[in-house]
């Protein structure tokens, strides 16, 4: 199997004032291409700070992070704009949608940044919002939706440029169950066509559905487990 | 960077944030307008306040006789001093630093008749210089007193703007013949109106005015009223006073240095007190300007800043989703320069059609001739929109570039 990610003794730290946090400990971490991941924990354990620096949000304090072997840490402010553009999704809790745009347009701010030409951008954003079954909400503002139609308007643009991986932050988190589950299958679905996928949840009920379980704990993985197998028959 | 990507997430946001842009875009208009307004209302008042002050005449001295109170060469105090004919002349030819002078008679109470319309009004005998000294010029159609009436002593009569209007209504008055106390004079000019802010001797709306050579035989009058001197240099007016009081003291003996022996009036340096009078005006309008400037920028200010804190989140949104700093930073620029543009324009052209429109309100009042019209400049709109357009800039534009350097999980996390 292709290796993807590589984290080797990730550390970040926190300076506030006086107050030193050290949210994440020595992390390693492998991931694979196509690799169904979920990554539980209490809070405070460090799961979203990994997730910022798995996505190029933020970088690590230490350590070392590889990106189809390429060593992330190094790379230029722009260099990860591009990265988080074109080969990393988000799936935010809290959605993170533009409030004054519609659906269509949210999924089509990563296009924009790509320079695809209009016409492009038309059909991918068209066939994005018909891909997570919102083909008659692609005028309707983030507050004329629901949750679940808002968590989906946040996948299809997390696919606008076709992405490697896909990283989700407690992406049921704000969700009733019935739009938890509807989203969950979803990830499994992008699973099946191929897409490296990491979950950060509480909810043991989604992690199920993923083939790895990576458990964190004061900043460190307590846990690293394949749980492939369970799923087998 | 691209430049198309840039214009198109400028528009796209744009389209989409009407009301906040639109909002800010006013409240610059609104800074420009209501200083240009300001100020174009000081330099109105300032223009027409400097025209009023030059409607008795620009630089003149007056001159009266009075009474000695010193003793001089043998002879008591308390003798009567006397202008005649000749001392004009005598002035002139003493004191070079003289451009114009010439005598004055007065006369009240004269009996003036136009068909059957009598009046008692107050007849001056003057001479041509006071055109331009006094600013007694003629409308068109007609014509001041010249030198060939003063030589010949010709019946000619030249009247205040007030004073034809009473005596001819609408008519013509030019050629038509009136007689001063029962003789006949013939009307060769009207005084073009003018704002008068100070006077001696009446108002030269109401002007009556002959040739003194005819005033001088025809009323009898021994001796001038005044002289009307004017300098080449108005800074020689102290000087010239000075000199005045050497010929004329030589002349009808008397002390020089005796202050009462005549009066004189040095409108320049009335002049000099009113030039500071219109600077503190001008200071204070300033000040005024400057303060409202202030409150508008301190508004640009506020909206940019908080509309850019609240789109602190948006901005960590676009770059978690692919944006380069230069193109959220570039778009801020660009956004804060059509509100600079749009905001200022906008806020010029509503000056400019507020004071063009009021320019154009025909309103009849003294007060308006007394403050004028306000004036529209466009030096002042240029400072003030770029004083806004720069505050507004900085407001934006450093939260902005803030909110751009740190890294996209920071911006997102903020609520």
């Amino acid at each position: 199997m292709q290796e993807i990610i590589r984290l080797k003794q990730v550390k970040k730290a926190y300076q506030t004032g006086e107050m030193h946090f050290e949210a994440l400990k020595g992390i390693n971490l492998v991931v694979n291409k196509g690799d169904y991941l979920a990554v539980v924990g209490p809070s405070g354990s460090g799961k979203s700070t990994l997730m910022n620096i798995l996505g190029c949000l933020d970088l690590a304090t230490s350590g070392e992070y590889r990106l189809d072997g390429e060593l992330v840490n190094t790379l230029s402010s722009n260099q990860l704009a591009d990265i988080r553009n074109k080969r990393i999704g988000f799936v935010f809790q809290a959605f993170n949608l533009l409030p004054y745009a519609t659906a269509a347009e949210n999924v089509e701010v990563p296009l924009l940044f790509a320079h695809v030409n209009s016409k492009e951008r038309r059909k991918r954003v068209t066939e994005l919002l018909a891909r997570v079954g919102l083909a008659d909400k692609m005028n309707n503002k983030p507050t004329e939706m629901s949750g679940g139609e808002m968590q989906r308007v946040a996948i299809a643009r997390s696919l606008a440029n076709e992405p490697e991986i896909i990283l989700a932050d407690e992406p049921t988190g704000n969700l009733d169950s019935k739009s938890g589950a509807a989203i969950v299958s979803m990830f499994d679905e992008l699973h099946k066509a191929g897409k490296t996928i990491l979950i950060i949840t509480h909810d043991m009920s989604i992690a199920e559905h993923t083939e790895r379980l990576v458990t964190m704990k004061d900043g460190l993985i307590e846990s690293n487990g394949d749980l492939s197998g369970r799923r087998v028959g | 960077m691209h430049i198309g990507t840039v214009l198109n997430v400028f528009m796209r946001d744009f389209r989409k944030q009407k009301k906040r842009i639109t909002l800010t875009l006013v409240a610059l208009a609104w800074g420009t307008v209501s200083i240009m307004l300001l100020l174009g209302f000081g330099e109105g008042l300032h223009q027409q306040l400097s025209i009023n002050r030059q409607g008795m005449g620009g630089e003149i001295g007056i001159l009266w006789p009075g009474r000695t109170t010193k003793v001089f060469k043998g002879m008591g105090k308390g003798r009567r001093t006397h202008l005649y004919m000749s001392d004009p002349a005598y002035l002139k030819s003493r004191i070079p630093l003289i451009k114009n002078i010439g005598g004055e008679f007065h006369r009240w109470g004269a009996k003036v008749q136009y068909k059957d319309k009598i009046m008692s009004e107050h007849i001056t005998g003057i001479t041509p210089n006071f055109e331009e000294m006094r600013n007694h010029i003629p409308q068109m159609g007609g014509r001041m007193i010249n030198a060939a009436d003063i030589a010949q002593k010709r019946r000619v009569f030249f009247l205040g703007f007030e004073l034809k209007e009473r005596l001819f209504g609408d008519q013509d008055p030019i050629g038509e013949m009136v007689s001063i106390n029962e003789m006949p004079f013939t009307v060769i000019g009207v005084m073009a109106e003018k704002m008068q802010m100070n006077s001696y001797s009446g108002d030269d709306a109401n002007l009556g005015a002959i040739p003194n050579t005819t005033f001088e035989v025809i009323f009898g009058d021994p001796y001038l009223d005044n002289i009307v001197y004017q300098p080449h240099d108005p800074n020689d007016m102290k000087e010239i006073e000075k000199q005045i009081f050497e010929a004329m003291g030589a002349k009808y003996k008397f002390d020089p240095t005796d202050d009462n022996a005549l009066g004189i009036w040095d409108t320049v340096a009335g002049m000099r007190e009113f030039n500071n009078i219109l600077l503190g005006i001008k200071v204070f309008l300033g000040i005024i300007g400057a303060l409202t400037l202030l409150i508008s920028g301190v508004g640009v200010a506020n909206i940019m800043y908080v509309s850019i804190k609240e789109r602190t989140r948006e901005i960590g949104i676009k770059m978690a989703v692919g944006a380069r700093r230069s193109y959220v930073l570039a778009q801020f620029l660009l956004e804060a320069m059509f509100i600079t543009f749009g905001g200022g324009f906008f806020g010029m052209s509503v000056s400019y059609i507020l004071i063009e429109g009021f320019k154009r309100v025909p309103i009849e009042s003294d007060v308006l001739d007394f403050m004028g019209r306000p004036t529209i400049s466009l030096e002042i709109g240029l400072v003030v929109i770029s004083i806004l357009g720069i505050m507004g800039l900085l407001a934006g534009f450093f939260p902005a570039l803030k909110a751009a350097s740190v890294k996209p999980a920071e911006s997102l996390r903020y609520e």
